[in-house]
Formats: structure tokens, C-alpha cells, sequence
């Protein structure tokens, strides 16, 4: 049982302040994805909770124990850091040695197993790997970590379509076996929506929302039409953005939809359908 | 099996009709096993959470059922279960729905009977 408590976290870079008194626990065993703009905090975040960087203000607990100099704490986690921190020379059969040395729990046959399907060359050295497969060991490296919470900050990066498809799967997977805490924090959020129980929004520091997607997903609709038509029936409803085709306009609405044989719907033409997580994800946060 | 994820349909309703497909068509049979919750939501990059929303759907109207320790299976009168409640919902989505865009399209009941007349005569 792991759970994670964030508690007033700031952290200032000079006068920047990549976050701003966030606070948010995380209990569950699901699969959380972690989405934001670029800049909003995200990485910070994950590095604070890896005790990679300190924060100016608040704390990051799991389990009740600081993640700050906490070796039992941090021991939990495994962070797939966008950035690699590997020996340019070292073969990459070595590298899963070494890192199993790191980490106890690890599993190398499951590492070496895993290499083989993603078709990544053990003899290969660290340096020779393209963009794509520097991805690759570390999201194998993540995967037989065998933590009881695994962190994954941009585990797409260079990955083909085909190489993304066998991520997705060997994530469900692993997680089907061994349920844990998974935060994913990425940009192609079409592709993980349906991956994800749980969506975590942040923005410039500060925690937008934190929902299963199906609630986030069910608490408005979308509704389409000819522009006027959608003008005249959001009037008095609750709306969160547009957009506009031509004389086609698209508004997506806060509130339950209204039934198809609602009048105004029937007698406009006008279409209902589900909010989509991406189109919700820009409409929370631009601006 | 097949999910369409542009559908307006949440995707654990989805994965229910789809199974129910699947077992009409016989494809998982009465008192055999379906694939895990975890492989089928492998199979779909669905969330294991959302694969057993479908599943329980199912095991709650007593098409399948939980052997402890097993896994999933096919309730032995799971055929007949569902074509009740197809038919149950046939009369509402097509019958009602085809009459609505008949209407759109102004096509008359008699046009109606028909198609189905010609249809119905090819098969």
C-alpha cells in the first residue's frame, strides 16, 4: 500500500515560480495521467517527488515518510527521467546489470525479456542509441523495476507508432499483474486517454483538477451545429470554449446533456456527443 | 472484437455488446472462459478499470460469472439471456430510430415496408 501526500509544494527558480503551493495526494492504485502545457510544472514536480531537486516550500510525503534524504522513501519510486543519466559507453547489457544493482528489486531476466521484444540490441552501447530507443531502455528499465510507484515523464519521445502500441500493452499489463501507483505525464493525450482512470491538471504551478476521467469525461457534452443555432442554445448554459469550422461551431458545455427530443436540439439539427480529453485539456488550459 | 472509440457510447458499454456479440456468435461459448480483464484491456489500450466496468455489467445480468481463482466464464444460458434483451432493445434503436430518419427524409411508411419487402426477398 502506497499512497503519495503533496502538501503546499512551491518551487521557485529566482523570481519563476514553476510551482505554486500544490497540494494533492494520491491514494490509489490506478493509472494516473499527470497533463499540463509545457511549463506548467510538470517535471518539476516529478523531481521533486524523486528528491532530484529540493522544494522552497511544502513537502512530498509517501507513505507518511518525507521524500527529502529519505533513502526508505525514495527506494519506492522509479522515475523514467526524460533526460538519461547512463555511462555514454556502457553496453546497454551492462547498464541493466548495473541498474539492478541500484535497485534491488529489480528483475533483469524480465529487462532482458523485455529488450527482446522491443528489438533493442543488448550490445549495443548507450551512446550508439537513437532518440527512440534511448526511450525504449528506460521505459524496459522502468517496467522491471518492480517499484511500488513508477513515474513516467514523457515515455513516448521517439517512439514509432508500432513501438508505442507495445508500451501501452506492457504497461496494462504490468499494472493487470501487479497493480500500483503509475503517473504518466505526457503531450499526446489522445492517445492515453483511454489508458488513464485518472486525469491530474496542472497549470502554470497550480493543481486545475484532479478526476477519473470517466466523471471528467461525463460532466459536459459537446454540441454541434450551424453557428447561430449553437450560438442561441449555450446563451444561458455554462461554457468552457468553441470552435468554429466555417459555419459549423462546435461548444463544449459544462452540465448534463439535454435529452434528443429536447425542442431547441430536435427542431436546429443540432448533434450532442461525449467531451473529448484533448479538446477538454486545451479549453482548461489556454489562456 | 471490435471497439469504436469515436462512438458516443462509453467504451465499458462498448466492450459489454461486444462481448454479447461475441458469445451470440459463439466465438466464447457457453460455459467456456473469456480472456482476462487485463488481456482484454491490452488487447484495446483500455484501462483495466474500464475492462472490468464491462465485464461486471455482464456477470450482474447473469451472462457471465466469476470462477474464484479461474477467471471469467460464460453463464450456461448466456445466448438466450441475450437475445431477450436484444430484442427487448431492438424495437428502440432501430425500430424508433429508422422511423425518425424516415421521417427527416420523408419517406413514407408504405415506401418503408417496402425496402424491408426487398431487402428481405434477397436473403
Amino acid at each position: 500500500m502506497s499512497t503519495i501526500e503533496i502538501s503546499n509544494l512551491t518551487k521557485c527558480y529566482g523570481k519563476n515560480m514553476a510551482l505554486n503551493d500544490l497540494s494533492l495526494d494520491i491514494t490509489e492504485k490506478k493509472i494516473y495521467g499527470l497533463l499540463g502545457r509545457n511549463g506548467a510544472g510538470k517535471t518539476t514536480l516529478l523531481n521533486l517527488m524523486t528528491n532530484k531537486i529540493f522544494p522552497t516550500h511544502g513537502e512530498i510525503k509517501v507513505d507518511s515518510e518525507t521524500v527529502f534524504e529519505n533513502e526508505n522513501a525514495l527506494r519506492k519510486i522509479y522515475y523514467m527521467t526524460e533526460k538519461g543519466l547512463y555511462p555514454e559507453d556502457m553496453k546497454i547489457k551492462d547498464i541493466i546489470k548495473w541498474s539492478s544493482e541500484f535497485y534491488p528489486n529489480m528483475v533483469p531476466s524480465r529487462a532482458f525479456e523485455l529488450a527482446e521484444k522491443f528489438d533493442l540490441d543488448l550490445n549495443k552501447k548507450y551512446k550508439g542509441l537513437s532518440t527512440g530507443y534511448t526511450s525504449i531502455l528506460k521505459i524496459i528499465l522502468t517496467l522491471s523495476s518492480n517499484a511500488e510507484i513508477l513515474l513516467f515523464d514523457e515515455p513516448l519521445l521517439g517512439l514509432d507508432a508500432n513501438h508505442r502500441d507495445m508500451f501501452y500493452k506492457e504497461l496494462i499489463h504490468h499494472y493487470g499483474n501487479t497493480p500500483k501507483i503509475i503517473i504518466l505525464s505526457t503531450h499526446l493525450i489522445e492517445e492515453v486517454a483511454d489508458i488513464i482512470e485518472e486525469v491530474i491538471i496542472i497549470k502554470n504551478g497550480k493543481l486545475v483538477l484532479k478526476k477519473t476521467t470517466e466523471n471528467l469525461l461525463s460532466s459536459g457534452y459537446t454540441i454541434s451545429g450551424k453557428a447561430e443555432d449553437v450560438d442561441a442554445f449555450i446563451q444561458d448554459k455554462k461554457v468552457i470554449g468553441t470552435d468554429t469550422i466555417g459555419r459549423f461551431k462546435y461548444a463544449y458545455v459544462l452540465g448534463t446533456p439535454p435529452s434528443k427530443e429536447n425542442d431547441q436540439v430536435d427542431k436546429m439539427d443540432l448533434e450532442i456527443t461525449k467531451l473529448d480529453l484533448q479538446k477538454l485539456f486545451i479549453q482548461l488550459t489556454n489562456s | 472484437m471490435l471497439l469504436d472509440f469515436n462512438s458516443e457510447k462509453p467504451i465499458y458499454l462498448q466492450l459489454a455488446e461486444t462481448l454479447e456479440d461475441d458469445i451470440l456468435k459463439g466465438i466464447f461459448e457457453e460455459e467456456t472462459q473469456i480472456p482476462s480483464t487485463t488481456e482484454i484491456s491490452m488487447n484495446f489500450k483500455i484501462n483495466p478499470a474500464t475492462a472490468g466496468k464491462g465485464v461486471n455489467l455482464l456477470v450482474d445480468e447473469g451472462i457471465l460469472y466469476k470462477k474464484r481463482g479461474v477467471g471469467m466464464f460464460v453463464c450456461s444460458d448466456a445466448k438466450g439471456k441475450i437475445f431477450e434483451k436484444r430484442k427487448k432493445a431492438f424495437y428502440n434503436n432501430y425500430i424508433v430510430a429508422l422511423l425518425s430518419e424516415a421521417e427527416k427524409l420523408k419517406i413514407s411508411k408504405n415506401e418503408i415496408i417496402d425496402m424491408i419487402g426487398k431487402e428481405r426477398s434477397k436473403t
